[in-house]
């Protein structure tokens, strides 16, 4: 039996050192966003209004279906790392931060998930 | 042997100041907007999914999706989607231009904290008036 407490283990390792890799993914996330973002607004002002065969038609556009499972692949992955920022500053619950961590996943992946299977249907399905 | 101070010995110290504390300056509230807008795309990209999933669908559920997207109510959201986007497009340029190292004079950050909001305002009034003309509005 040890009388020692985990704290032991961890003092002194300095932080979990991921630190820099979550912003780096933010940043770069961030500048593809920039021009995917532009894309998006193009996109859906293009097809305001427009009838069902024109948007089906258009979405099926290799050209359009890549630039949206860009941004949607980007998209997720900056707003995955945003919304966990957002948690870890004001949930302080060891508990229900890490529910709320969980849930941000779950979220961006159900988003990613339902848009990219959307955007393959539009390409290749009938 | 080092003394380890556990959380029951922990002294009383002062809080460092928090939000309440300061007066609003442009700068301090474009930062909060900025995370507010983020969060609210982090909503938003649900019109997006549920957008792509009624045109993989078929054409009752788009028009049915379309159709609550160009009501009135619809139109709001969007509206406020599209400031929403532009904001946060916008600070985040400002914070590329921060993570090189320049800008930080009170000057530049007031000029860029206002750019901010005056740009996403023209930006969004720009978009709109774009689908006003091709006539979707």
């Amino acid at each position: 039996m040890t009388m020692r407490t985990p704290l032991k283990t961890a003092r002194y390792l300095g932080s979990a050192k991921e630190g820099a890799d979550h912003f780096w993914k933010q940043r770069v996330t961030a500048v593809a966003n920039v021009v995917l973002a532009v894309f998006l607004v193009w996109l859906v002002v293009s097809l305001t209004g427009a009838d069902y065969a024109t948007v089906k038609r258009q979405l099926g556009n290799p050209l359009v279906a890549l630039g949206l499972l860009s941004l949607v692949l980007s998209g997720a992955i900056h707003m995955r790392l945003g919304m966990q920022t957002i948690i870890e500053d004001y949930v302080h619950g060891e508990g229900a931060k890490i529910v709320a961590l969980m849930l941000n996943t779950f979220f961006t992946i159900v988003v990613a998930l339902v848009s990219i299977f959307s955007v393959l249907k539009l390409s290749f399905g009938a | 042997m080092q003394a380890i101070p556990g959380r029951s010995s922990r002294p009383e110290r002062p809080l460092s100041p928090h939000l309440q504390i300061y007066s609003p300056l442009i700068n301090m509230m474009m930062s909060i907007v900025h995370r507010i807008t983020g969060a609210a795309l982090y909503v938003g990209s649900l019109l997006l999914a549920v957008w792509l999933l009624a045109a993989a669908s078929g054409p009752d559920y788009y028009d049915y999706v379309a159709g609550l997207l160009g009501s009135w109510p619809g139109k709001i959201v969007l509206l406020g989607y599209t400031w929403a986007l532009m904001h946060h497009l916008l600070g985040g340029l400002r914070h590329f231009i921060w993570d090189t190292g320049r800008g930080y004079d009170l000057k530049t950050v007031d000029l860029l904290s206002w750019g901010t909001l005056v740009g996403s305002l023209v930006l969004t009034a720009l978009i709109w008036i774009g689908v006003a003309m091709s006539g979707g509005l």
